[in-house]
């Protein structure tokens, strides 16, 4: 009686069969192991993509299906890019510290080569000191670790306040921005330990691999993200898939109705915020090795934002959806910004797109959100209304649309 | 027959408006009661108080047979202890089919983490299909709830409440917007349940609270001014004045 997880979701085969296609057309036209038809930076593009697309799969399960509009996932975000970074950059600067002190008459000590590397990362904010937070750098499983646990500590610490106190709506949405704010604020300044407004910079150069062409690397880092963005997909579709998923949109439409029910709305909030504030961390990590550089810009409430307008548009309460919405959009929108779209002459003003995108972007927000609020996923269920009906028993007539043998004993 | 609910000497006040007025109320394990009065006589501030959606100003409201305050939980601590409600307004989810509106309903562990991965079984559908062929919703599983007209609705509704399996189920005008056949079908549902558990039922509807045939509970401005029969009670001389007179 009951169909498979896969069955019950003919979508989720599909969109993975898409995202399998894509990967391979890639890296078939890529420079580093294919024909050389797209550049190694498009590329990139493509893989940060993808995981713009994984970040935007979490705030649709957490905004477009149980009704939390956070605008603080990019702080998540930015966190498993600064915890991935700091390894990176540490261990490279190891390297290259070991390697231009291996000549030295007198071998130095591991004092002096953690000093060295110190006056080589902290130089750019006048130190040399390792804060705190640098404590565990050197060790690539224990910042691994950290991409998950840091966003979801801070998650769950958040969201335990915020939820227990019933912040809902627009004063939660305004919470998780003054979060996201604080953070980038807080980065900002030299002493925060991860280098203010320099960020962590370097990251597309992975220690070990120095032999590795970006080329190359651009392609398994494209890879890596397709597989967590596939990896993500599944995951979410198997959350909300089942009753869990039924009682997150039950609170999106009536919170008050699931108290009654007996399920602690609290506590799946929590765990839905928790979990998507880790997935944002995975896809940070992935996302920022690829632009080669992490700052506290990245952070500001405007990147969390985009992230809500991608998800609008692509379509909420649909995973592919939010997939479609931060594809679509991410990529027009460096279209747009790069300077590759043609400039339009009025005659008396010239459109310059660099300087109008946001401005068109804002405007096709407002017409998603008036006109067609099921966004782009929306245009699936044209497609979905026009196919037959599913009709069990055996063909009665000559055709399609006659009826069948079920259908004629009603 | 030991009692299930215990209200005593509860008051709450808005803004100064005295919602609830010192009301003592209690009902046992298995008993039938309708709860009537005006509007403003404080019933669903009665019901909010219960159910934990309102915290009474003193007073106290214990239950079962270990008598715990029902005060200090949570709303959904209260539901999971064994207290459904049924709102005046059909409240389901539109969004959902009927199915996994009573597959969410069904009584099973509430712990998110479980329910996470929670899949229904053959007895859930089996308990889910029963449930449905009682409320006449059976060729409607599949459908989504919103598509479902107004007296559907209340039924789906009723079907969550009684999927939930309550020891106590609080049942605000059931039969509005109902047909009189659906009406007779609601009646034989809670009598038939109140046989198992307790059933407040607040209505207006007189004719209908006589086919409940059972104690009567007359709320007047936040307290309680008659409880007996229906003909005990609608001799009252005060309340023939506050209710019925009008």
């Amino acid at each position: 009686m009951r169909k498979s997880f896969l069955a019950q979701n003919p979508s989720v085969l599909i969109f993975l069969g898409i995202l399998g296609m894509f990967t391979l057309a890639v890296t078939v036209a890529s420079e580093g192991l294919g024909l050389g038809l797209i550049s190694t930076s498009f590329v990139k593009t493509l893989g940060k993509t993808l995981v713009l697309a994984l970040i935007a799969v979490a705030m649709d399960l957490v905004w477009g299906y149980a009704g939390i509009l956070s605008l603080g996932h990019f702080a998540f975000f930015g966190l498993g890019g600064y915890m991935i970074g700091m390894w990176l950059m540490y261990e490279r600067t190891r390297q290259i510290v070991v390697d231009s002190m291996a000549n030295a008459p007198i071998p130095p000590t591991d004092q002096e080569i953690v000093d060295a590397i110190g006056t080589q990362i902290f130089g750019v904010v006048g130190s040399s000191e390792f804060p705190a937070i640098w404590t565990f750098a050197d060790s690539l499983i224990i910042q691994l670790v950290l991409i998950v646990a840091i966003p979801g500590v801070l998650a769950l610490v958040f969201g335990w306040l915020a939820f227990r106190s019933r912040v809902t709506g627009v004063y939660l949405s305004i919470l998780t921005q003054a979060m996201t704010l604080a953070l980038s604020l807080y980065l900002f300044q030299n002493d925060s330990g991860l280098r203010g407004n320099n960020g962590l910079s370097g990251l597309q150069n992975i220690p070990h691999l120095d032999h590795v062409p970006q080329s190359v690397l651009s392609v398994w880092f494209l890879w890596a993200s397709a597989l967590a963005l596939a990896l993500g997909y599944l995951f979410s579709a198997w959350i909300v898939s089942g009753k869990f998923g039924s009682v997150i949109r039950g609170i999106r439409d009536n919170e008050a109705r699931v108290r009654f029910l007996g399920y602690s709305v609290e506590g799946y909030k929590l765990l839905l915020f928790t979990t998507t504030a880790m997935m944002s961390g995975i896809a940070g990590a992935l996302y920022y090795p690829q632009a080669g550089i992490v700052n506290p810009a990245e952070i500001a409430p405007i990147a969390s934002i985009y992230l809500a307008v991608w998800v609008a548009i692509g379509g909420r309460g649909r995973l592919y959806g939010a997939v479609i919405g931060a594809i679509f959009v991410s990529l027009v929108s460096t279209w747009f910004t790069g300077g590759q779209a043609p400039d339009v002459n009025l005659g008396f003003y010239t459109i310059s797109w660099v300087d109008w995108w946001t401005i068109l972007l804002g405007l096709s927000f407002v017409a998603v959100t008036l006109f067609a609020p099921k966004g782009m996923g929306g245009l699936f269920d044209l497609w979905a209304g026009r196919r037959a009906p599913e009709r069990h028993g055996a063909d009665l007539g000559p055709d399609q649309g006659a009826l069948r043998e079920k259908e004629a004993n009603e | 027959m030991s009692t299930l609910l215990e209200v005593s000497g509860v008051s709450v006040s808005f803004d100064g408006f005295k919602a609830i007025n010192n009301l003592s109320f209690a009902i046992g394990q298995a008993e039938l009661r309708a709860i009537i009065g005006p509007n403003g006589a404080g019933k669903t501030t009665f019901m909010d108080i219960i159910t934990g959606k309102t915290r009474p100003d003193s007073g106290t409201v214990l239950w079962g047979e270990k008598s715990r305050s029902l005060l200090k939980m949570t709303e959904a601590q209260i539901a999971r202890a064994g207290v459904g409600r049924k709102f005046q307004k059909p409240t389901v989810f539109e969004d959902q089919t009927v199915q996994e509106n009573l597959l969410m309903a069904l009584e099973n562990d509430r712990n998110p983490f479980a329910v996470l991965f929670w899949r229904p079984g053959q007895t859930d559908f089996e308990r889910v299909e029963e449930i449905a062929t009682e409320i006449g919703l059976v060729d409607a599983l599949k459908r989504k709830s919103g598509e479902l007209s107004h007296g559907q609705k209340q039924w789906l509704e009723i079907g969550m409440l009684l999927a939930q399996e309550p020891r106590l189920l609080l049942v605000d005008e059931p039969a509005a917007g109902m047909t009189p056949a659906e009406r007779e079908h609601t009646t034989r549902l809670l009598v038939e349940a109140a046989k198992t558990r307790a059933v407040v039922v607040v209505e207006h509807d007189m004719e209908f609270i006589r086919r409940l045939d059972c104690r009567v509970t007359v709320l007047h401005e936040g307290s309680v001014l008659a409880e007996g029969s229906l003909d005990h009670v609608t001799a009252n001389k005060e309340v023939i004045d506050v209710y019925l007179g009008r």
